[in-house]
């Protein structure tokens, strides 16, 4: 029909506008080469423990092919609240204050669509898990990116949140242990932050799902300072810890009236998350343990071996103390992150991520994940030696 | 746990440079530490684990429940010595339960286990009876699993 509007015209400016992710962008050009040695890849390297797997496949023989409550099955709510519980000794009701998501990305997006009304104000940090901009966008709301420094390890000080708040400004989105910069905070910092929300009376969305990964101290949730609980929303899920990225499961922990308002959109929108991932959840939290600790004591031993390789190639790392990335500095070399990045794929087939992709103030950086096997680590690393060496 | 003995166990081969570096600790004290596990006798060896079903001429693993008259002096531990002499014998353990040794013996075919088992074993004074099995088909060998490749079949690039 002649006059009609193309269809890309058609689509809402909100979703036109925004620019799809930078690491899809890397993704495609990766995806080109063959034996590439991948250290840009943000989940485990471990399958799912059998115990798990196991428990899903039981599942699914009895028949258990249904929907379950909107909440999720009560039996996952009590275990979550039990396992938080002995985490933060932090209390919620498996009743009313625990909402089963599909995947922490759900939780996310319900929190801020739950809270924001147009043109309302959500302060984040960057360089920042990459959905967290968009998010706030798809929902009207404003991303306001606090761009932390590399001097202060990438770490959430006092003075930027002050600077960065506004009459308007309504929540504040927290993510430690953080991607990509394997940053933590200390029990201080944590609690300077939590001042710093009830101040400004700011609800408070909590990202910790990489919080069973930490290698030097034990993570401290900000739902454990005291008059925290009543403006935190605590999002976390199966993911990172029990290698689980598939099954899509986290959840969220927040007072009654936010929980409802959260469910009210999951309800209508995704109704349950999957029964056989939410069995397999349940498992997961009975019998966790063992293959949580023994997966991050492998982590811990191939984050020493980066970060001691990378102390031999003199390129500075923020201390990797969480999650399963090390943000190299790699500024010296005089190109920005995303060329060195094409130019080391390029030359010796080791793929990481520019640290641009999660927000500008990761110039200079590259992220390096080391949730892949010790042996193709210690490969990356020799050739991203030999790489610089070429650069110098 | 030792953590460099649980990493050693794991891969007998890794350089000191590497084991120094997973553990954060200097190359000459992962040298130091090796060194005092081999002289107090808890590393015994360093070996390969071997797929033995992709060789031309596989060896065939035979396992032996061996039941015995213990000594008056010595125990079962006299009579495990002297079958240990033997150079078939891989390794030999003293169970509870039903039977007393359990002897696996490798050889290059049935017929030259059975003949140890038949001239060598239960002909041996003190041994009272034998059971014989023979290994199919390994699976798994010294936390190695055998049968299966590693794939990763995860995105190259993602968040």
């Amino acid at each position: 029909m002649s006059g009609s509007k193309s269809l890309h015209d058609r689509i809402a400016r909100t979703v036109r506008e925004i620019p799809r992710s930078g690491i899809r962008d890397f993704f495609d050009i990766v995806s080109t080469r063959k034996d590439v040695i991948s250290l840009g890849i943000g989940e485990p390297d471990f399958v799912t423990p059998w115990h798990i797997r196991d428990a899903a496949a039981r599942a699914l023989d009895r028949g258990q092919t249904s929907y379950t409550s909107n909440m999720g099955l009560l039996s996952l709510r009590r275990s979550i609240a039990a396992y938080v519980a002995k985490k933060s000794g932090i209390e919620y009701a498996p009743e009313n204050e625990v909402l089963i998501t599909v995947g922490v990305s759900e939780g996310l997006d319900l929190a801020i669509r739950a809270l924001i009304e147009p043109g309302d104000e959500v302060i984040y940090h960057e360089p920042s898990y990459v959905s967290y901009n968009p998010i706030v966008q798809f929902a009207y709301g404003v991303p306001v990116a606090i761009q932390t420094k590399k001097e202060n390890g990438f770490r959430l000080t006092r003075d930027e949140l002050e600077a960065a708040v506004t009459p308007k400004s309504k929540l504040l989105l927290l993510n430690y242990p953080n991607n990509p910069t394997g940053a933590t905070l200390s029990r201080e910092e944590v609690e300077a932050v939590a001042a710093f929300a009830i101040e400004h009376d700011l609800i408070v969305l909590s990202d910790e799902i990489y919080d069973e990964l930490t290698y030097d101290d034990d993570h401290y949730s900000i739902i454990s300072v005291p008059g925290m609980r009543e403006r935190t929303i605590y999002l976390h899920g199966f993911s990172k810890a029990w290698a689980m990225t598939g099954w899509r499961m986290g959840f969220t922990c927040a007072p009654p009236e936010l929980t409802e308002a959260m469910m009210k959109i999951h309800q209508y929108t995704m109704l349950c998350a999957p029964i056989l991932s939410q069995e397999a959840a349940i498992e997961a939290l009975e019998q966790c343990g063992s293959d949580v600790e023994r997966m991050k004591q492998e982590y811990m031993r191939r984050r020493n071996f980066m970060r001691a390789s990378f102390e031999e190639m003199n390129i500075p790392c923020i201390e990797p103390s969480g999650a399963f990335y090390a943000f190299a500095d790699v500024s010296q070399f005089g190109i920005s992150a995303h060329q060195f990045a094409l130019d080391l794929l390029e030359a010796e087939n080791v793929a990481v991520v520019p640290g641009t992709a999660f927000g500008a103030c990761g110039e200079g950086f590259i992220r390096c994940s080391y949730a892949t096997s010790f042996d193709r680590i210690q490969v990356a690393m020799e050739r991203i030696a030999r790489f610089t060496e070429s650069l110098s | 746990m030792n953590e460099l003995l649980e990493l050693v166990r794991k891969n007998g081969r890794e350089t000191s440079e590497n084991l120094a570096k997973m553990l954060g600790i200097s190359e000459e004290e992962v040298m130091n530490q090796l060194e005092a596990l081999e002289a107090d006798g808890i590393i015994r060896a360093y070996q390969a684990v071997v797929n033995e079903e992709k060789l031309d001429h596989s060896l065939v693993t035979t396992v032996i429940e061996v039941k015995v008259t213990p000594e008056s002096e010595g125990g079962f531990d006299r009579i495990a010595q002297r079958i240990s002499r033997y150079a078939e014998v891989e390794s030999l353990f003293l169970m509870s339960g039903t039977f007393d040794l359990l002897v696996f013996i490798k050889g290059r075919t049935m017929h030259e286990a059975a003949q140890f088992v038949s001239e060598k074993l239960a002909t041996m004074a003190g041994v009272t009876s034998t059971a014989t099995h023979f290994m199919m088909k390994t699976y798994k060998l010294n936390g190695i699993e055998m049968q299966s490749g590693e794939d990763d079949e995860r995105l190259q690039i993602s968040p």
